[in-house]
């Protein structure tokens, strides 16, 4: 940035730069000290003092995945643990209620960004404000609803409620995104006889592509993230993964190398989600309003 | 002509308006939002004035302000909003300085920063309830890295009363700090250069660069980040949820959010909770209110 002209400016530079690697090393102990717990037996996670250097084992996501026994014939495998269907939950409720809130989201961002709307800044602050709720003070009545409706311990009910809290992110965030892409476009295309909507379809969504999957990457990640509806609304059927691995807390002691590989598997997506998106994470965390 | 074209066609296959695709766009959303938001909020506002329990057959009972009453005066309640509290100056403190320092550090270009940017970036995309799980095995006395580190074998963190509202500061810092560094980081890249040189010409002192330009650029955008992360921080549930076991040990970490849960959900007092709830709700709506106005203004400047 600044242009450097004197030996202490230089040092400084280099110094910083020194002082950001050493933070960030010890900043990422906790990863890697959590995909270590992960590949250890369990002689190696108990083991004083604690080892850096040891030889990586399956054997934890074995356990995650399969039931396994050990008897006098000897240690096998019985069936599939419940754990590979609460990742299926989550993915299937992740995924569904993403395109669910990223569709709506892109068309009330359109139809903000390019129509004259009563009170338009009203209407968008209120559609922010909702996100702003805390899950808690929403999740009673809801579960009162829920519970009436049988929806319950549904797919469809943690779909919806995903979709709901989705959805004004990703009207902030589109709306940031449509704003930017100039309207000469479809005038061009409407001068060409295209109506309006055709021209949405054909001009508009292509260009908002990179925009459209940003956004579902965000609202991927925090339905994937979500625990406390899912906590609260759902038993078994429709509970989503970071249900189950933190229940296994209490099931019979505390097995940290099962509870490591699950976490791992569960965090592992969102850190690679995290590095696609990493040039929009700025908008993403500030509702689209912080652009640079 | 286009136009009398379109209106020789059947109504249904005649081009939408914009009045119509305007109306088509946005009813959807709102649509939502008031069956899943507005709706349920207006229901529990009517529960909170009512006794309930969700698990009896009794209808709610209208009680009038009596819930309310009952928990201003309650010092359980009173706890967990000094706990609510504390934990959100400290831990939003924390994260402030910490992400501010590392901004200033940050701000200047080296090769391999965007790598290092991002790896910062990583554990605020984490799950809170899974990054408390496994934190709670890093604090652990027995086999956790942070005593042995710290030479310190056998020494409590998330077991000990006082200790464990640090434990849940240091997860959230850990956290949140490179949140503030990134929204601290694109207000000062958006400094103009010419400020800091007619400054040199003046021959004005660092810290007179840094209290006269740099502070005063950047802090629009910097409380709009201790604003969010203020709301965040005061609807806190998942972390303690597995760090500290549901706000222990007893209630020590018990945020309002845990406690709005122990009170629906384990005790059944729909009523009292829903009451509860508001009070939370109208201490959110006041800080979201704080941050909007903020935004506007930023947005105005922009």
């Amino acid at each position: 940035m600044l242009p450097m002209f004197s030996f202490r400016e230089k040092l400084l530079h280099r110094l910083s730069i020194l002082v950001i690697v050493v933070v960030l090393a010890i900043y990422l102990i906790p990863l890697y000290w959590l995909i270590a717990t992960s590949l250890k037996t369990w002689q190696d996670i108990d083991s004083v003092p604690p080892k850096w250097v040891f030889r990586p084992v399956a054997d934890n996501y074995q356990r995650l995945f399969f039931t396994v026994v050990t008897d006098q014939r000897g240690t096998r495998v019985v069936g599939t643990s419940e754990y590979p269907w609460r990742f299926l939950n989550s993915i299937i409720i992740g995924l569904v209620s993403t395109v669910l809130a990223v569709g709506l989201g892109t068309l009330c961002a359109y139809a903000t960004s390019r129509f004259r709307v009563a009170a338009k800044d009203d209407l968008l602050f209120f559609i922010l404000s909702t996100r702003m709720l805390p899950p808690m003070v929403v999740v009673i009545p809801i579960f009162l609803m829920y519970r009436a409706l049988g929806l319950r311990d549904t797919h469809l009910g943690l779909i919806i409620l995903y979709t709901t809290f989705n959805v004004s992110f990703a009207v902030w965030l589109m709306k940031g995104y449509l704003d930017e892409i100039p309207k000469d476009y479809e005038e061009a295309a409407m001068l060409d006889r295209l109506s309006r909507f055709r021209a949405f379809v054909k001009v508009v969504l292509p260009q908002a592509l990179p925009a459209i999957a940003t956004t579902a990457v965000f609202c991927l990640i925090s339905a994937w993230n979500e625990f406390a509806f899912s906590l609260i609304l759902t038993e078994s059927q429709a509970a989503t993964a970071p249900r189950t691995i933190t229940s296994k807390l209490g099931s019979a002691g505390i097995d940290w190398g099962q509870i490591a590989a699950g976490a791992v598997l569960f965090l592992l997506p969102v850190a690679l989600f995290t590095f696609i998106v990493r040039h929009h994470l700025l908008r993403g965390v500030t509702f689209g309003t912080i652009k640079r | 002509m286009p136009v009398s074209v379109r209106q020789r066609r059947p109504v249904w296959k005649r081009a939408l308006t914009d009045q119509q695709i305007k109306i088509a766009f946005i009813t959807p959303t709102l649509l939502l939002l008031l069956a899943m938001n507005i709706f349920p909020l207006i229901w529990s506002l009517y529960l909170s004035f009512c006794e309930y329990y969700a698990d009896q057959p009794e209808s709610p009972r209208w009680v009038g302000i009596a819930n309310y009453r009952a928990l201003l005066t309650d010092p359980e309640i009173w706890h967990s909003f000094q706990v609510t509290a504390a934990f959100v100056f400290l831990a939003v403190g924390t994260e402030f300085i910490l992400g501010f320092g590392l901004a200033l550090l940050f701000h200047r270009s080296f090769a391999g920063k965007g790598l290092l940017l991002t790896l910062f970036l990583i554990p605020m995309m984490l799950s809170p309830v899974v990054v408390g799980l496994f934190w709670k095995f890093i604090f652990d006395p027995n086999w956790g890295i942070i005593d042995y580190l710290l030479r310190l074998p056998g020494f409590e963190w998330v077991t000990h009363p006082r200790r464990a509202l640090w434990a849940l500061v240091i997860v959230d810092a850990w956290m949140w700090t490179p949140f503030i560094m990134l929204i601290a980081l694109a207000g000062l890249s958006a400094i103009p250069q010419s400020l800091y040189e007619a400054a040199a010409v003046d021959r004005a002192s660092s810290w007179f660069k840094f209290r006269h330009i740099t502070l005063p650029m950047v802090s629009p955008l910097l409380i709009i980040a201790l604003l969010i992360r203020t709301m965040d921080a005061a609807k806190l549930f998942d972390l303690p949820w597995t760090l500290t076991d549901e706000g222990g040990p007893g209630n020590a970490t018990e945020t309002v959010s845990l406690l709005i849960y122990r009170l629906a959900f384990k005790m059944q007092d729909t009523g009292s909770s829903c009451a509860l709830a508001y009070i939370l709700l109208v201490i959110i709506i006041a800080l979201s209110n704080l941050f909007l106005r903020q935004l506007k203004k930023v947005k105005g400047e922009l």
